[in-house]
């Protein structure tokens, strides 16, 4: 088979590219998804909140996707479901494997891999105790409760403040469920204070920060876990074991970009973010594959997946008619202090289309009247002030034409002053 | 005088906020203190005198590729009437296929707010 442009994953970021790339002239266009319907993880993210930027109004998950599911089906946009690729080239040559074609092998013009990110599991952080069945991670209890309609438990702990743990705690709360506490390893809350407010002070769940799970309990299910506080250093504060009666334990305890594929297809990754180096147009190191969404690097809010895929969707369609000119361009971005990472990491500016590029990052820390410093080559290019930072907020900074055209060739420094007199 | 406190929600500073509700015999008066927009005043007096919450949960489904579909409130109702719409709602069940805003319930637990689908599902 042939395609111009194949999009590996049919959730939010894929959806984006393949629309986008439409409406830029690509009518060649095959979008893979392993699941047996469109819209990703949208699907069980029944809450809303999702579109408020996008669409200036508060949607749920399933609604979010189902805009961009119509507009594809319109589009006559060539999908595949319950299809698994399981090899991309250099080349571009995409091997997948359904049940319905069999073994396949698309030849395209340009890639755009949109495959999101996996949960970090129990392994991944290393919980002690008996392998009693009752663990999940909270995505996984999410898609159970949401869409397979299944209950998984009665008495439930949470791990990890971040936003899916919280939305997960009243969840449970509401489906009839017992949520003990949400435990938190660091000082401060992973998710927004929205959350904390409406998931947890609402139903009365107890947010035990600077606190992790040291023991899982029980034979054939999860009976009991021991917790444990942490001081400055995340170090065990002997003394301060408590166990919980519970039945079941929630993971939500981070989020890996899933890259089997771009490794297979020799891409250079990032080790801040886990995700393929870039540049301005979503374009990984290999000439003619992009990527987008979570699989580049993490996000909070769908609505900024869905800008950066739209960019990956529009450059996959100069790329397919050859007015993109692909490489690490002549300006690579660098995060330095304060600032965990930046994407993308290469700048093309011949390639900025739209007068502007939003450069995405995360600060290391929760920080309040600071300054973000852009600079070029030790120069000070523009400031911008924020009065509050967090590390579970995405903050960005827009370069505009006139900021390019004062860059000569070299770094992109994105850094964080804090202002002398904070506010107490 | 009753002093109740929240933490603002309306952007992602989360202020935390002091309402001095003062009742006198002309009526209540409620001073907002800790807020640093407009917004945040108008956020504490809402959360005291009418907390209002969207409630997104599921309902059954038959004859489709999953068991439950995903519903919402049309608009927020009253906090306290959540756990009486998720019980009222654990009656429903819905035969695909079914549309995306079809309303399920036409006035939830009393309160006017219809309960609307926010999917569509083909039947299989």
């Amino acid at each position: 088979m042939k395609a111009d442009l194949v999009i590996i994953g049919g959730g939010p970021a894929g959806l984006a590219a393949a629309i986008e790339a439409y409406e830029n002239g690509v009518e060649s266009i095959l979008v893979l998804e392993r699941d047996r319907e469109l819209g990703g993880i949208l699907q069980q993210c029944i809450h809303n909140g999702f579109g408020l930027h996008r669409f200036k109004e508060e949607l749920t998950g399933p609604e979010y996707a189902e805009r961009f599911i119509e507009n594809m089906k319109e589009k006559n946009i060539e999908y595949k479901l319950d299809t698994m690729v399981l090899d991309v080239t250099e080349e571009k040559l995409v091997t997948a494997v359904n049940t319905a074609d069999g073994l396949i092998q698309i030849a395209a013009k340009a890639v755009v891999l949109a495959m999101g990110c996996l949960e970090r599991t129990r392994g991944a952080i290393n919980i002690p105790g008996t392998r009693a069945s009752g663990v999940f991670t909270a995505g996984t209890a999410q898609r159970y409760v949401n869409m397979e309609g299944y209950m998984v438990g009665k008495d439930v702990v949470i791990v990890g403040s971040g936003d899916i743990g919280l939305v997960m705690a009243r969840r449970m709360k509401l489906e009839g469920a017992n949520v003990h506490a949400v435990v938190e390893l660091m000082p401060y809350s992973g998710g927004l204070a929205r959350n904390i407010v409406q998931c947890l002070n609402d139903y009365d769940i107890p947010l035990l920060l600077s606190h992790t799970v040291t023991e899982v309990r029980g034979k054939e299910r999860v009976e009991e876990i021991v917790i444990q506080k942490v001081d400055e250093a995340m170090n065990l504060i002997p003394g301060t074991e408590q166990t919980i009666q519970c039945d079941t334990l929630l993971l939500s305890v981070g989020l890996i970009p899933e890259n089997e594929l771009s490794k297979k297809a020799n891409i250079v990754l990032n080790p801040l973010t886990n995700g393929p180096d870039v540049n301005e147009s979503m374009e990984t190191s290999v000439p003619g594959i992009f990527a987008c969404g979570n699989v580049v690097h993490v996000h909070d809010l769908v609505d900024w997946v869905t800008e950066e895929s739209c960019r990956a969707g529009r450059s996959a369609a100069r790329y397919v008619k050859e007015t993109l000119k692909s490489g690490t361009g002549s300006l690579n971005t660098v995060p330095s202090s304060g600032v965990r990472y930046v994407v993308p990491q290469y700048i093309e500016p011949e390639n900025i289309d739209t007068n502007k590029l939003t450069l995405m990052f995360r600060t290391d820390s929760v920080y309040e009247n600071a300054r973000i410093v852009l600079m070029n080559n030790g120069e000070k290019i523009k400031t911008v002030k924020k009065r509050h930072m967090a590390p579970a907020e995405m903050e960005s900074i827009v370069l505009k034409e006139k900021d390019l055209a004062k860059m000569s060739r070299g770094e992109v420094t994105v850094k964080i002053e804090v202002e002398e007199a904070v506010r107490s | 005088m009753k002093v109740h406190e929240f933490t603002c929600i309306t952007c992602p500073i989360g202020c935390g906020l002091e309402v001095t509700e003062v009742t006198k015999p002309e009526g209540t008066t409620y001073q907002v203190d800790g807020n640093t927009c407009k917004r945040g005043e108008k956020y504490a007096i809402d959360e005291l005198t009418n907390p209002l919450r969207m409630v997104t949960t599921t309902v059954q489904i038959e004859g489709a590729h999953l068991r439950r579909i995903p519903v919402k409130t049309l608009e927020p109702i009253p906090k306290g009437e959540i756990m009486a719409c998720m019980t009222e709602l654990n009656d429903v069940v819905l035969e695909a296929p079914v549309d995306c805003g079809e309303v399920i319930v036409a006035s939830v637990c009393g309160t006017e707010v219809p309960m609307v689908t926010t999917r569509s599902i083909e039947r299989v």
